[in-house]
């Protein structure tokens, strides 16, 4: 693998031994040194044209665990043309030494068109793209159920089985997608919930079941809800109503949540709109995975790093 | 002078030779006697020189993607005696000035009769009416009227267009798109637009503008051209407005004779395009509506763009792909190898029809004594690996790199002046220079 775009393609054993590197990568986070050599003398450029402090600060975390040199360039892609600055500022970052790009970027495809367009060599990580895949969220997802649901038990396992609900703005989501390509991989039952303004079209071909009432879906018994942050400001382009609403039919409330088996899961990839999509005490709660995901995101991003590094060796 | 062309097939029936003489046909025949000038045309189809009505020559603004002569050439090479520029220039062809600057630089190019169309409204806004009148009875005489680019999409200004527009014995040529089903719009919206995450441009967007105006039309008893249609459900509003009687034409793309939306897979800014690729079913029904006439033309909306503006993210990328060099070999595999249509019909839907509905003189009686020479010689049987290296304009986004394609253009003749000899572009004496 030479670059991380999409979830997309990537077989069940290669995502499994994406898991299991993760895991490896959290053991070292729990040792006395926190390090490994893997990329000393390399350098990570973290390029976010799109403001992400928290998905930028687990990035830069990842390359200094692993022994890089870090440099971040942040721009809100203000300038006239975001396409050549683009191919400029990659390009440059490439000629001051970089071996990897971590891209985040507002448009869907930034990250495949800087591994396809020849601008530059180094390996490319997709941050975010647009509306389109945020793989390493998917991956440090699939990490956290994994090893909430199996513990010691869960290197070398699947998610075969498993029942993911994701409920919110699936349209709008890099997240959605990239989860469902992941799970779906993995062998776990993924349903997505959203109102049909929210929801694909002509997405009969995902590996997915579609329902459009969070209650409807929590019906069949699961073992995992995934909120998404939905943005306020869909409420002005009328994609649904008001708050109130959107809460009542796909926020993760105390009632539903009281509804649901005990040891259901729920996760959140941040930042949350508390009280919105879910309910404060629900986040707070044993069952939830947000503190979780936030520190597994950490070594998801170093199994990336390495992953990608360990095709130049080979 | 005097030009022979000996044993040429007639719109693919028998052949036949074709005697010039001052810019117009003389004889068709047999026995035409001899000339200053003989060209062996066997294996070849003659057609009348064809006649694009959706082109953008991007001058006066944009010459760094296209000019006047550069998108002449590019005409010529692809078999055109008549281009229609359309007005999204800079500034905005919606006056006299710019329709006559235009239409001058188009007769010192030399390659290809320019036909400015005017916009409907002033600089594009949608607004208010641009200068319909004076650019109606301007130098260049315009007949076609269009925002292209961006869609008349107020109601009660397309109305009074349409309206205004008759008044002059003009045409509007609507680009139906309403403009709040398709903010931000990136591609077709389906299955792929799901997966790559680009705001869909649904197809109900250009359909109910079509079926809008189609309507308007009727009302209006004026007429209407619809560009570039793009969908299944367009050729049904289209066939249904005709069995009405309601006075409209309308025109596809080659680019949507061919091409699917799932070339976006990659993200690759060549295949985004406006109205944007669709899918198979789409492809087959706009094929079978040019076979069956509901869709009366093929035109190319040629739309230059240098390479800065394609060599970025999809959603930077601008839309529009070029087409002149291309179109005709497009059709041919399209629609003629495929036997949904003959080479009489091709010089229908390229030629004749064209310039019947953007009134460029010289076209009525293709082939015949007494018309302009305006002919076009095509190789049926050559294939050509398609490339950038094949194109004569600007600019070089062609999404057609890689393929093999039918049909080569040979030779063409202007007005008698013969443009493409042998494959290759005829470098004239300028006539502003002359
Ligand atoms: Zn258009």
């Amino acid at each position: 693998m030479k670059h991380f775009i999409s979830t997309r393609g990537i077989d069940s054993a290669t995502a499994i031994r994406l898991l299991d590197t993760t895991a490896d990568m959290a053991d070292v986070r729990q040792r006395d040194v926190k390090k490994l050599p893997t990329l000393r003398g390399k350098t990570v450029a973290n390029v976010f044209f799109e403001d992400s402090t928290r998905t930028r600060l687990s990035f830069e975390a990842a390359a200094l665990a692993l022994s890089a040199d870090v440099s971040t360039f942040t721009s809100k892609g203000s300038s006239v043309s975001k396409g050549e600055s683009l191919k400029d500022t990659v390009q440059t970052l490439e000629s001051m030494g970089a071996d990897f790009i971590v891209l985040r970027h507002c448009d869907s495809g930034a990250a495949a068109t800087l591994a396809q367009s020849g601008w530059i060599n180094a390996h490319v990580i997709n941050a975010g793209d647009g509306t389109h895949e945020h793989p390493t969220q998917a991956l440090l997802d699939a990490y956290t159920l994994r090893s909430r649901l199996f513990g010691d038990s869960a290197r070398g396992r699947n998610l075969a089985g498993v029942r993911i609900v994701i409920v919110g703005d699936i349209l709008h989501s890099r997240v959605a997608r990239s989860n469902v390509w992941l799970l779906a991989t993995l062998g776990a039952h993924v349903t997505l919930v959203a109102p049909r303004t929210l929801m694909p079209r002509d997405i009969a071909a995902w590996p997915v079941a579609i329902v459009h009432t969070l209650d409807e879906a929590l019906d069949e018994g699961v073992d995992a809800v995934m909120t998404l942050r939905i943005q306020k400001e869909r409420m002005n382009d009328a994609f649904f109503p008001d708050a109130a609403e959107y809460t009542r039919f796909w926020g993760m409330t105390t009632a539903r949540f009281d509804a649901v088996r005990a040891n259901t899961l729920v996760m959140h990839p941040g930042p949350m709109n508390r009280g919105l999509e879910i309910a404060g005490s629900i986040a707070d709660s044993a069952n939830s995975t947000v503190r979780d995901q936030v520190s597994h995101g950490v070594a998801a991003r170093m199994a990336v790093l390495y992953t990608l590094l360990g095709e130049d060796a080979s | 002078m005097s030009t022979i062309i000996r044993k040429a097939s007639i719109m693919g029936g028998d052949p036949a030779d074709i005697r010039i003489e001052d810019g117009q046909i003389v004889a068709v025949g047999v026995n035409v006697g001899g000339a200053d000038v003989e060209i062996d045309a066997s294996g070849l189809i003659a057609l009348p020189g064809l006649v694009d009505l959706h082109t953008h020559l991007r001058e006066p603004g944009g010459e760094s993607s296209e000019t006047i002569l550069s998108g002449s050439r590019a005409a010529a090479a692809g078999g055109f005696t008549a281009v229609h520029a359309m007005a999204n220039t800079s500034p905005v062809a919606d006056n006299a000035n710019v329709v006559d600057y235009v239409y001058r630089k188009g007769l010192e190019a030399g390659y290809v009769e320019v036909r400015p169309v005017g916009a409907v409204t002033h600089n594009l806004a949608g607004e208010s009416l641009a200068d319909i009148g004076a650019m109606a009875r301007s130098t260049a005489a315009v007949t076609v009227f269009s925002d292209d680019g961006k869609c008349v999409g107020d109601s009660l200004l397309m109305r009074r267009a349409l309206e205004y527009v008759a008044t002059f014995g003009g045409v509007i040529a609507q680009h139906a798109q309403d403009p709040r089903l398709t903010i931000d719009a990136q591609m077709n919206e389906g299955a792929m637009s799901a997966e790559l995450g680009l705001a869909g441009w649904p197809r109900v967007a250009e359909e109910a503008i079509i079926a809008r105006d189609v309507l308007l039309a009727e009302y209006t008893g004026a007429r209407l051209h619809v560009c570039h249609l793009s969908t299944a459900g367009s050729v049904e509003v289209i066939r249904w407005a005709k069995q009405r009687g309601i006075q409209v034409t309308a025109e596809a793309t080659p680019h949507h004779l061919l091409l699917t939306d799932d070339l976006a897979q990659n993200y690759n800014p060549l295949f985004k395009v406006n109205p944007p690729l669709r899918t198979r079913d789409d492809v087959e029904a706009v094929r079978r509506g040019v076979a069956d006439g509901t869709i009366d033309i093929v035109a190319t909306d040629h739309a230059p763009h240098g390479s800065a503006t394609k060599d970025c993210t999809w959603s930077d990328a601008s839309f529009g792909m070029v087409g002149l060099e291309s179109a005709l070999s497009i059709v041919q595999h399209a629609l003629v190898d495929t036997g949904l249509i003959g080479w009489a019909d091709v010089a229908r839907i390229m030629s004749t029809t064209p310039a019947r509905i953007g009134s460029v003189d010289g076209y009525d009686a293709p082939l015949t004594v007494g018309s302009l020479a305006n002919i076009t010689l095509v190789d049926p049987s050559a294939t050509t690996v398609w490339g950038a290296d094949k194109l004569a304009g600007r600019s070089t986004n062609t999404p057609f790199t890689g393929l093999t394609l039918p049909g080569r253009v040979v030779h063409t003749f202007f007005r008698g002046t013969h443009t493409v000899r042998d494959g290759s572009i005829v470098e004239l004496s300028q006539a502003g220079n002359a």
